[in-house]
């Protein structure tokens, strides 16, 4: 009887749990994967969540993975959900990305730029074809990565530097006395978005929605005509300043994907024209949602500057949807019962089919 | 005080939120109280449970609930629905409080989509789950337009869906979450509570308090405050009503789900209010189907 | 944060902060849902001297690191801020404009209610909150409540305001949804009057 199924109750509620897990487990046969495996093999998926889930925990974030079955909205969901009863003791200072120990960095603005064209770990120019050496039982033989014939710079100059003696790239605009940037955890969004509130969503918005949003700009949608200045991949160490101390120390570092995208500005009256730019920056190895970010922060701008036409270019549509916490939770809600609603919708219906048939046969009456 | 508080163990903070975030809350709280219908925006967190599951709630009940608290939560009306058992469960655990299907022996009641039929009493708290907190959503979906309109009480694009609904239907069509005007200043949604319990929002003598987790607004209505429901003069607000009564106990005032039987069209009326029902039949009243199986599922089977 | 303070000068808060800000807070809440109705918040530790246990009940349950803070001049003590300032990590601000709360101990001192931050047409939850110390909440010459959270009417006979606090607070009411928010203290006891309220003294 679907009556029981809705009055379910603890005792159904304990005995999906149960099934839930036997269900994550799969085929007892098979041995149990680590959570190591998952942090290790599965770095993609770390990565995503992590960023997603707004916390630097590979541990974590692999639990999560195995916990939510693969599940990578499912691991974002338990991240966060962990994260926001953690303690806070402070903010780091502002990472240094061009500080970063770089071990990929392309850019498609220049053939070639200072530093070099760096192709690191990347899929970009492997042929999609299945590797079913993979699924061969055993280790799969890896053969190391030749080293470089001369060493990589450090620091690595960045696309800003590039541009620096001609003042063609707009600079970023951040000062020592900067009131410090919106935080979307401890309060809830409010518009207009400053830049910070913006990218700070958008850092922690779903991937999906934001390539999908990027893509729609491409297509004419609110373009920007982006181009990929540069995207680096690496290692970049946190500081902090204790209280107590007075002075910085290094407490970690954080790998990191960044993406500038440019987009030519026409200036204006007392504006030279000039190359603006869309900022994108991911924990771990998330290049299309870095990219996807930087083309989405660029056509936000012009909803600051009343341009705003497309999906894209409006913050209120794309900052209240990007969450996939948000997102699904309340997709999924409809799951829950809404019997009493439907009661009261079902009352109406039947009331004006009555009317209307009362209607009908007045004027069929009429009619004869 | 009952042991287990703050126990050192305790993997979680006492009901789950942490101080600061509690603090917050109630801050948010305060001033909802103090501008009556008002959306106070507040930094909702993620909570263990999915936002559109009962967030806001959860997060208003976390930051008022105490260990001398007797809570009871509901959803459709009903007790034993699954999502008001598992955020029951909840706060059993992280708050040690006692729980109750009373709705009379219940300091903090929370609910989604109903307000109990039997009358609530002073030093009650109602709480409600809100999917969506803005009345003006549906006619306007920018919340910078919508804020305004409260700011500066232009109310009449809601008048105007009225009076479109009256011209298309013959009647204001509106079923669940009917809007309300609360002490003649503020809009509000009263959450998709069937528009049969407003007029239980009127001069009630408890605290009633709405949660919007994933919509991250707070916002109140004190006790004895002036909720109106917007109608016109020629056509007045009026309430759902039944033909039938509720088939277990008999009630010919309560709000009625509709339980179908078989596959040939049979069915049953019963109370959405499984506390009320229940409390009904065991004062002695019997509705035509009396002793359906129904019956005995309104407690959790031991 | 680098002004240095005695650790052993400050004394005691809460000794259970889960517990004891959970029971004031429902108190704070009813008080401020149920305007003029009296509450007891005994169960709050002393707090220094200047302020009434009450007060400081008050401060330890809603002051944090994200609420400004406002003291009267009577209170920027060494004992006080750094008590507050220990306990509850709370910014002070000199500017009543800027204040989340104030705390008021000499009333006829201190500036009109229209002083403080009356919040913002879109958010009016932004506006102070005034905590007014008053030597009794009971004493004083009867005036009339009416409004959300009142049942018909109620009485509230506040000790000690200032001439013609009423006609503030008649002012801060006439510009709802502006305004500011009121929690009145004395000793052990607490009461409020959000700006929903409307007062009227007796006699007028």
């Amino acid at each position: 009887m679907a009556y029981v199924a809705v009055k379910g109750g603890e005792r159904a509620i304990t005995n999906a749990h149960r099934w839930l897990a036997e269900d994550r487990r799969g085929d007892p046969a098979v041995p149990e994967i680590e959570v190591d495996q998952i942090r290790e093999q599965l770095s993609l998926s770390i990565d995503r969540v992590m960023s997603e889930g707004s916390c630097y925990d590979r541990d974590l974030a692999a639990l999560a993975v195995k916990q939510a079955r693969g599940d990578l909205p499912e691991a974002i969901f338990l991240t966060r959900a962990y994260r926001t009863t953690l303690p806070r003791f402070g903010a780091s200072l502002p990472l240094e990305t061009g500080q970063m120990a770089v071990r990929r960095r392309v850019s498609a603005a220049f053939k070639d730029i200072p530093g070099g064209q760096v192709l690191g770990p990347t899929f970009d120019y492997t042929h999609r074809l299945l590797d079913f050496t993979l699924a061969a039982n055993g280790e799969t033989p890896v053969e190391g990565a030749l080293e470089a014939e001369e060493p990589q710079a450090y620091p690595m100059a960045t696309i800003a530097s590039v541009f620096a003696h001609e003042d063609l790239l707009e600079p970023d605009h951040r000062t020592e006395d900067a009131p410090p940037p919106f935080d979307l955890t401890r309060e809830p969004m409010a518009f207009p978005a400053g830049r910070d509130q913006r990218l700070q969503a958008l850092a922690r918005g779903d991937e999906g929605f934001l390539l999908s949003l990027a893509y729609s700009s491409q297509r004419g949608w609110g373009s920007t005509h982006p181009l990929c200045a540069e995207i680096r991949l690496g290692e970049v160490a946190v500081e902090f300043v204790p209280d107590e101390l007075g002075f910085a120390i290094e407490i970690g570092e954080l790998s990191l994907t960044e993406c500038q995208m440019i987009s030519t500005g026409a200036g204006g009256v007392d504006a030279a024209p000039q190359f603006t730019r869309g900022y994108g920056l991911t924990f771990g190895h998330c290049e299309r949602k870095a990219m996807s970010m930087a083309i989405v922060d660029r056509a936000l701008r012009d909803a600051a500057a009343g341009e705003a036409s497309a999906p894209v270019q409006d913050e209120e549509f794309v900052l209240y949807h990007s969450d996939n916490v948000e997102a699904s939770g309340f997709v999924q809600h409809l799951k829950l019962p809404h019997y009493v609603d439907f009661q009261a919708d079902l009352q109406l219906i039947r009331r004006l089919r009555h009317e209307y048939a009362e209607r009908q046969a007045a004027m069929k009456e009429a009619a004869e | 005080m009952t042991a287990g508080t703050n126990e050192p163990e305790r993997y979680y903070n006492y009901a789950y939120l942490d101080e600061q975030t509690k603090r917050m809350i109630r801050r948010a709280i305060l001033k909802a109280l103090a501008i009556p219908g008002y959306q106070a925006p507040f930094g909702s967190r993620e909570m263990p449970v999915p936002y559109g599951w009962g967030t806001g709630g959860i997060q208003l009940t976390a930051a008022i609930i105490g260990p001398d608290d007797v809570y009871k939560c509901i959803d459709q009306g009903a007790d034993d629905t699954t999502n008001a058992v598992s955020i029951r469960k909840f706060f059993a655990q992280v708050a040690d409080v006692a729980t109750t299907e009373d709705t009379a022996a219940a300091t903090i009641i929370q609910t989604r989509h109903r307000i109990p039929e039997q009358g609530l009493k002073e030093g009650q708290v109602l709480v409600f789950q809100v999917p969506q907190p803005e009345p003006l959503r549906g006619l306007e979906a920018r919340e910078t337009e919508t804020r305004a309109m409260h700011a500066y009480e232009e109310y009449g694009l809601q008048y105007v869906s009225l009076y479109e609904s009256v011209a298309t239907y013959g009647r204001i069509a509106s079923t669940v979450g009917y809007p309300t005007m609360i002490d003649e200043r503020y809009l509000m949604s009263p959450s998709p509570i069937p528009k049969f319990d407003n007029p239980k929002l009127d001069d009630n003598p408890a605290i009633l308090l709405f949660g919007a987790g994933r919509e991250k607004r707070i916002y109140a209505v004190p006790p004895y405050t002036r909720v109106r429901s917007l109608d016109f003069d020629d056509y007045p607000f009026e309430t759902q009503t039944w033909e039938e009564d509720c088939a277990l106990c008999g009630a010919t005032e309560s709000y009625l789900d509709e339980v179908v039987l078989d596959d040939s069209g049979e069915r049953m009326f019963v109370c959405s209010d499984s506390s009320f029902c229940g409390d009904r039949r065991a004062a002695g009243h019997a509705g035509s189907m009396a002793g359906h199986q129904l019956a005995s599922l309104d407690k959790e089977p031991a | 944060m680098s002004i240095a303070f005695d650790l052993a000068r400050v004394s005691a808060g809460f000794a259970d902060p889960t517990c004891e800000s959970q029971q004031v807070f429902r108190k704070l809440m009813d008080a401020m849902a149920r305007p003029g109705t009296l509450h007891d918040l005994s169960v709050a530790p002393d707090a220094p001297m200047g302020l009434d246990r009450a007060a400081g009940a008050v401060a330890l349950t809603l002051f944090d690191f994200e609420t400004t803070v406002w003291l009267d001049p009577a209170l920027r003590t060494e004992a006080v801020e750094g008590w507050l300032r220990f306990h509850c990590g709370a910014p002070f601000v000199a500017d009543p404009q800027q204040a989340a709360f104030a705390v008021v101990t000499d009333l006829a001192a201190a500036p009109a209610l229209s002083a403080f931050n009356a919040g913002d047409a879109k958010y009016p939850d932004r506006s102070t909150t005034l905590v007014i110390q008053l030597p009794s909440l009971e004493t004083g010459p009867p005036a009339t409540l009416t409004g959300p959270g009142i049942k018909s009417k109620a009485t509230l006979s506040l000790d000690g305001l200032r001439p013609d606090f009423w006609a503030e607070v008649q002012d801060n009411h006439a510009r709802f949804q502006f305004g500011v928010d009121l929690i009145f203290v004395a000793g052990d006891r607490l009461t409020a009057l959000p700006r929903s309220t409307r007062v009227v003294p007796e006699g007028d």
